[in-house]
Parts: C-alpha cells; sequence; structure tokens
C-alpha cells in the first residue's frame, strides 16, 4: 500500500470520528444549557474549550453563548474542527484513497458529506437543532457501518482503525482535561447538584450516561465515571478500551508485515500503564498532570505512526 | 446564413418508423410512460451524484463538483455500421504508431516530402527527448480515443484523433452500468456487446508493455495529478477497477535506476505508468521546471528501459489539429492504403489560399485552434455574431497558423428525453481503442457525447454537453 493511502485512511476515520464527537458536544452543551439555563455562558465556554477551539471562536464572537458556539462548532469553515470541516475533509481523504476503499464506504462517506453539508448549508435554528444532529449522527454510524460490513480486515482497514482510536483517546482525554475539575474529590461535597449536572454532561459528551448505569447502577461518583472513561476496557470511548484497539491493530500490521517499529513500543507502554493503574493511583499522581501527559504521548504516537508507516516522505 | 441543411437523424427514418438498430428500442419505447422514464432520469442523475461520478471545475470556489448531464434514450449501432468502424480505426491506430515511430527515428515521411518539415520543427508538441528512443514493442500511444462524426448512413468523419490522454472512458462503463440497472428488460430483448472487459483489457494491454528489464509480474500504476483534476474521478476508477495502485508524483522518486512508489513497507519499483499527466509536466529536469505533477529524473530513467510510460512522451505529434490534416497521407504512407474512415475537410490557414477562403467564409464556417481542445477558443460559423465573427478574423489574421477551419457538418442526431418526449439533438462518438504488441483491441461502444441543446452543435461537456450508454448490436 502507497504511504500516501495509508495516511489518507487514518486521518480519513480521524476526521470522521472528530466530526462525531463535535457533534456530541454540541448536544450535550445544549443539554446543560437548557437545564441550567443561569450558567449557560459558562457551559459554552467550557464547551468551546474542550473542543479546542478557544482562541478562533473568540475572533469570531465575542461572547459565549449557544447561537455563537452553536453556530462555530457545526459550520465554522475556517476552524478545522467544526463539524462541516471535518466531514468535508474526511471525503476529501477517501477520495484520495478511493482505491483503498469498498463501494459501500466510499458511497456513505460521499453520502454523508452531501447530507451534512446540505444540513449545514444555512444556519441551524434552535428548533431544527435536534434534527441535524440526528441527521450527522446518523451519516456517520453509515460510514461506520459500511467500513466494518465490507471491508477485508487487513493493512487498510487496520489503518483506518488506529486514526479512529488515536482520535476518540485524545477526544476522550480532552474532555477530561477541560472538566476533570468537577471529578476531584475535594472540589465539592458529593451528591451536590452541580455534581450531578456536571457529571452527567461528561457522561453524555462521550455518549455513556447510559451505560454507565448499567455498569455502577446504584453508585455515582466522581471516582467511579474516572474510572470508566480512563480505565474501563467494557466502555468503548475509555482511554483504555482506545489503547487495546490500537494495539491491536498495529499488532496485526507487524504480523502482516514482518516489521516492528519504534510506535508499537510506544503504543504498548501507554496500554500497559493503563492496565496496571488504578484511578486511586491516578488520583493521586495529580488526574490533571496524568491527563495533560497523556494527550502529549498520544499526540506523539500518531506523529510516530506517520513516520514509521511513511505517510509522507 | 446558409439554408439548414438536413440531419441525419439515427434512429428514424423520413417516415417517422425506426431505423433498424432502433427497432427493438423504439418497440419498447412506445409502451413506456413518460413520466415514469423522467423519474428514471432524475434517478440516474442522484445515483452518479451519490457514486461520486462528476468532474471538477476549475475557477470557481464552492460547488467546484458538476455532473456530466447523462441521457437515458441510448445510442445505437449496428453490427455492420461498427465492423466498418473497426477496420478504419484499426487502420488509422496502425498508422499513427507507425508515424510515431518514423517521425522519432528516421523520419521517411519529411525526407519523402509527404509533410512539410516545419510542421513538426516549429511544433511544441514533438519533444526532441524522444529522438531515438524505442519503446517496448514500438508502441507509442498504448491508450486512443478516436472522435468519429457522422452525417448519413454511411458518412462516418474522423473528427479528432486523441493519440495522449484520451479521457471518458469511465463515462463509457458507468452510463452501461447505469443502463444495465435501470432497464434490465432492454439488454434481455437487445443483443448489446459488453463493454465491461475494458478494466481488463487495459490491464493487459499496460502489462504486456513491461519493459525488459522486469522479469517478474510487471507492477503497474496510474499516475494522477490529483483530486483537484478535472479528470480525478475516472483516474482513481481505473486504477480501482485494474487493482493498481493510483499515485501522484510526490509518492514517486528514482530509487536505483528505477521509478519506485512510497509504499508502507518502503519504496517498490514500478513497471508501467499509464500517466494521466501531460508532458510538460512530467519531469520537472527536462520539461517545466516547476512542475509538481511529476517526477524529477523519470524521463533518463524511461530512456534507459527502467519504466514503460503510457502513453509515451511526445506522442501529442500525432494529435495535433495541423498535423490532422494530413492524416490521409500519412495513412497512405504507412499502410499502402487508402484510409477507410475520411477526414473531416480541413483548410490550414497557414496556406495563403486557404486562409483567404477562410477569411471570406468565417460565418459558414467551424475554426479551431491547432492546439486547443475541450471546445475552448473555437469560432462555429453560423452559430456567431457578427461581433464574435470580427473578433475573431482579427486573431486569425494575426496568427493563421494558429488555425484550422472546417465546413459546419450536418452532424447526425439522435433523441434525447425531454420534458415533452424525445427529440433529436447533434452527437459524436469517441471509441476506445487499446494497443498492445499482441494486437489492437476495440471495445463495442465508446462515449458518445450529446448537445443538450436544441440545434446546438458542440457537444463538450465544458459547454452544456451531455453523454449517453452506447450500443453496439451483436450479428
Amino acid at each position: 500500500m502507497l504511504g500516501k493511502t495509508a495516511g489518507g485512511l487514518f486521518w480519513m476515520f480521524r476526521y470522521l470520528e472528530r466530526s462525531e464527537y463535535v457533534a456530541r458536544l454540541v448536544e450535550a452543551g445544549l443539554r446543560l444549557s437548557l437545564t441550567r439555563p443561569h450558567a449557560a455562558s459558562d457551559e459554552w465556554a467550557s464547551v468551546i474549550d474542550t473542543a479546542g477551539v478557544r482562541t478562533a471562536y473568540l475572533e469570531k464572537n465575542e461572547v459565549f453563548d449557544q447561537s455563537g458556539a452553536v453556530d462555530f462548532l457545526l459550520r465554522e469553515k475556517e476552524s478545522s474542527s467544526s463539524v462541516l470541516s471535518c466531514i468535508t475533509a474526511a471525503r476529501t481523504n477517501a477520495r484520495m484513497v478511493r482505491t483503498a476503499l469498498t463501494r459501500e464506504v466510499w458511497e456513505a462517506t460521499n453520502e454523508c458529506w452531501m447530507t451534512v453539508s446540505a444540513a449545514l448549508q444555512r444556519k441551524v435554528g434552535e428548533r431544527e437543532l435536534p434534527d441535524v444532529l440526528n441527521t450527522i449522527r446518523q451519516q456517520s454510524a453509515q460510514v461506520r457501518g459500511a467500513l466494518h460490513g465490507t471491508m477485508l480486515r487487513n493493512d487498510i482497514y487496520d489503518f483506518a482503525r488506529i486514526g479512529t482510536f488515536i482520535e476518540r483517546a485524545d477526544n476522550t482525554a480532552r474532555i477530561l482535561d477541560v472538566k476533570y475539575y468537577v471529578l476531584l474529590p475535594s472540589a465539592m461535597p458529593v451528591g451536590s447538584t452541580f455534581d450531578n449536572v456536571q457529571w452527567d454532561n461528561i457522561l453524555r459528551s462521550v455518549s455513556a450516561h447510559r451505560s454507565f448505569r448499567h455498569v455502577h447502577s446504584s453508585e455515582t461518583n466522581a471516582a467511579a465515571i474516572a474510572d470508566f472513561l480512563v480505565l474501563d476496557r467494557r466502555m468503548p470511548r475509555s482511554l483504555a478500551f482506545c489503547y487495546g484497539k490500537i494495539n491491536d491493530n498495529l499488532g496485526y500490521l507487524e504480523n502482516n508485515y514482518g516489521e516492528r517499529h519504534a510506535c508499537h513500543a510506544i503504543a504498548e507502554d501507554t496500554y500497559s500503564e493503563l492496565r496496571s493503574l488504578s484511578i486511586a493511583s491516578i488520583f493521586e499522581r495529580g488526574l490533571h498532570e496524568y491527563i495533560s501527559e497523556f494527550i502529549t504521548r498520544n499526540n506523539a504516537l500518531g506523529l510516530r505512526i506517520e513516520a514509521d508507516y511513511r505517510f509522507i516522505e | 446564413m446558409t439554408a439548414l441543411p438536413e440531419f441525419f437523424n439515427e434512429m428514424s427514418n423520413g417516415d417517422g418508423s425506426p431505423r433498424d438498430p432502433y427497432r427493438g428500442y423504439a418497440q419498447w419505447f412506445a409502451g413506456e410512460d413518460i413520466k415514469r422514464l423522467k423519474k428514471k432520469s432524475a434517478e440516474a442523475e442522484a445515483f452518479f451524484r451519490r457514486t461520486g461520478i462528476t468532474f471538477n471545475v476549475y475557477g470557481q470556489r464552492e460547488a467546484t463538483e458538476r455532473l456530466i448531464p447523462f441521457d437515458i434514450v441510448p445510442r445505437i449501432i449496428s453490427a455492420n455500421e461498427w465492423s466498418k468502424l473497426e477496420r478504419g480505426i484499426e487502420q488509422r491506430v496502425r498508422a499513427i504508431n507507425a508515424f510515431l515511430y518514423d517521425i522519432y527515428h528516421r523520419q521517411e515521411i519529411l525526407r519523402a516530402g509527404r509533410i512539410p518539415v516545419e510542421l513538426i520543427a516549429n511544433n511544441d508538441a514533438f519533444l526532441p527527448e524522444m529522438i531515438g528512443v524505442s519503446p517496448p514493442g514500438g508502441i507509442y500511444t498504448h491508450i486512443v480515443g478516436i472522435d468519429l462524426v457522422r452525417t448519413g448512413p454511411d458518412s462516418f468523419f474522423v473528427l479528432e484523433d486523441n493519440a495522449r490522454t484520451p479521457s471518458g472512458v469511465s463515462y463509457m462503463l458507468e452510463n452501461r452500468e447505469t443502463m444495465l440497472h435501470m432497464f434490465p428488460e432492454l439488454f434481455a430483448r437487445n443483443r448489446v456487446r459488453d463493454v465491461s472487459k475494458y478494466p481488463r483489457d487495459l490491464a493487459h494491454s499496460l502489462a504486456m508493455a513491461a519493459p525488459d528489464k522486469c522479469t517478474d509480474r510487471p507492477v503497474v500504476c496510474v499516475l494522477t495529478p490529483g483530486i483537484y483534476n478535472s479528470a480525478y474521478f475516472e483516474h482513481s476508477f481505473l486504477a480501482d477497477q485494474m487493482g493498481v495502485e493510483l499515485v501522484e508524483g510526490h509518492d514517486l522518486r528514482v530509487v536505483d535506476g528505477r521509478i519506485a512508489m512510497r509504499t508502507t513497507r518502503g519504496y517498490q519499483p514500478v513497471d508501467v505508468m499509464y500517466r494521466r499527466v501531460d508532458d510538460e509536466f512530467l519531469d520537472p529536469l527536462v520539461f517545466n521546471p516547476k512542475s509538481m505533477l511529476g517526477v524529477p529524473g523519470i524521463m533518463d530513467v524511461y530512456r534507459s528501459g527502467g519504466i514503460t510510460i503510457a502513453n509515451a512522451p511526445g506522442t501529442g505529434i500525432a494529435d495535433d489539429k495541423a498535423i490532422y490534416s494530413y492524416m490521409p497521407d500519412i495513412v497512405e504512407f504507412y499502410t499502402g492504403e487508402k484510409p477507410l474512415l475520411p477526414n473531416v475537410e480541413t483548410w490550414r490557414c497557414s496556406e495563403p489560399d486557404a486562409l483567404s477562403y477562410v477569411l471570406e467564409h468565417l460565418h459558414e464556417l467551424v475554426v479551431k485552434e491547432v492546439h486547443g481542445s475541450g471546445g475552448y477558443g473555437m469560432l462555429v460559423g453560423p452559430a456567431a455574431s457578427k461581433r464574435e465573427i470580427a473578433n475573431f478574423r482579427k486573431k486569425l489574421e494575426a496568427r493563421p497558423g494558429n488555425y484550422i477551419a472546417q465546413p459546419t457538418l450536418a452532424l447526425s442526431t439522435a433523441p434525447i428525453l425531454t420534458a415533452n418526449g424525445l427529440a433529436p439533438r447533434h452527437l459524436d462518438l469517441r471509441p476506445f481503442v487499446l494497443v498492445s504488441s499482441e494486437k489492437i483491441t476495440i471495445t463495442p461502444g465508446g462515449l458518445t457525447r450529446v448537445a443538450l441543446k436544441k440545434g446546438s452543435l458542440v457537444v463538450n461537456s465544458s459547454q452544456g454537453g451531455g453523454t449517453k450508454d452506447t450500443w453496439v448490436l451483436g450479428e
């Protein structure tokens, strides 16, 4: 496979994953600002931070409010993290690697782009917002479904999956990076309304507010939520889960190509740490420090993979 | 304005009865509801859009991908008509390859005085870098598209030879797929010859062209200028259908005297490159030094037999419009036979007599730039305003050698589906030819381009043309 193709697949799926992440942040932010209208401005500021676009946002907007934040996150062409930019970039990468994709995956991606860019052509009104968010979720689910249903499990699939999980790990880590303070044991008296709403918001940002209750049926506490998002290998957006997948797919590449690279060791180290740590020891080290360091390492792994598999010259 | 000529209608006889090849279709059509067909037509468009069968338009910020309109009424050619065309095309393609070999070697045709030396010497499409280079099998143009027009039951003319990088074959294939999908019953009742083998034939032809140095199974790739090129869809489509890599210049470099592509496992040598990048951009060390689309050093590797480039650099000299007017002589010179397919009568404006005739008859002629393509920079006399003609006259007088002129042909028509049912429109035909050292393969079908505007004679997609599925019927 061409190095460029591997890179195109990696980025196609990173962007697709990011578009879903940003759409989920909007959804969670919307809910929070509806339930706590007096704090809406702070909440949107926090959502903008979680998406990592504060500076760019403030270049276009004066205040943090729903109208500005939603429009920026969904439609801003100059921001590479808006849903529209992400889906356009995913589709551009898909065109570049067209020969590596099945017809089903390509058509699902193309249709996703056509539908979402039509839905986001104009500013989305408050009343249509739930429908538009739903469309975004459904369209990207179709691309993922086509990938699982029709692609050979070979190196093409591996690069697509590695891109997905590097991005997903980054996304989950960013939520924790911005919201860590509501999970600190010392922050608030346990059980206060503030915590519950904020905790619920974190779980919604990773589409896990229901599944968390299945796993932790009675007790909702900060440590349990942190554990769920960082270490729980059943939870498909946890850091541990993502690194399990990254290691699987890097492992397949290693076997398939008969070559081991620096990226393999980095991914294995991070994964074995995630398996051996307890949430208590992470809190001891400092949740925020741990997460910041993770984001840096995860980024470095992405760059290492890019070099090891010759995405660019 | 001259009186409008009678146009040959490929579907109907003068009395309204269907011509033979259309008989089965006409019978089927009579039982169809126009509304259902219009709906099918809209479905086809949605299908093309979803599949991404689009071409890119330059110079527009938004909505840069367009669809070429597809008309659902097939263009039908009888077995008998086709076999005549086949013989004529094969003869012409053999002559083109022989001409290219000669022009880059002994130049016998110039010595014999059959074409003027200046025509070659002063021609940008002639590449001195190719002098003395013998590609494997002596084949310069592996992939050819011959543009044909028709004016009567037995009157076909060659309008243009495309010997560098003919495009449109993906439309031939996708148009057929679309028709099979929408109207399976039509294929059950008409014996339409299959075109779907083209990608396999292409892969085979390219593999056959591998350089002698290649001893293993040849590694083939398609070179594209990238996703913003107007024909990118076709490039990726062909690479995908052949199961070969689609590369850009920056994926390639010279490694140990070979051209190699950067893969996830290091550099892998390439044996045959089907390039969809123009000569000028192929090698910045030899041609345009600013080119980012090519591979520095590829011409050296090519000349030493390390890679086959298809089509060969310098093939453009054979499809130049000034050379075109000499094609009947070229065919005769190399095959010893009279051309089976005639040229359209052509005035070379470089010749004083021809120029004065053309200047006097601008309102009834089509004048084209010698190096132009895509319907740009041409004058269609009968359709032009006085002012357009006056402007063009100035350009023509300033640089006569830059132009040729042809009569406005009474192009044949075939019906398209409009809101009011069938209506005749002018069309042309581009059959696709593959040349290998074994054989010449002409796919039974081709790209039919149709002017969608009533009365228009310009079929180019950049000028509002559409396409049709082209049926060649079996015996």
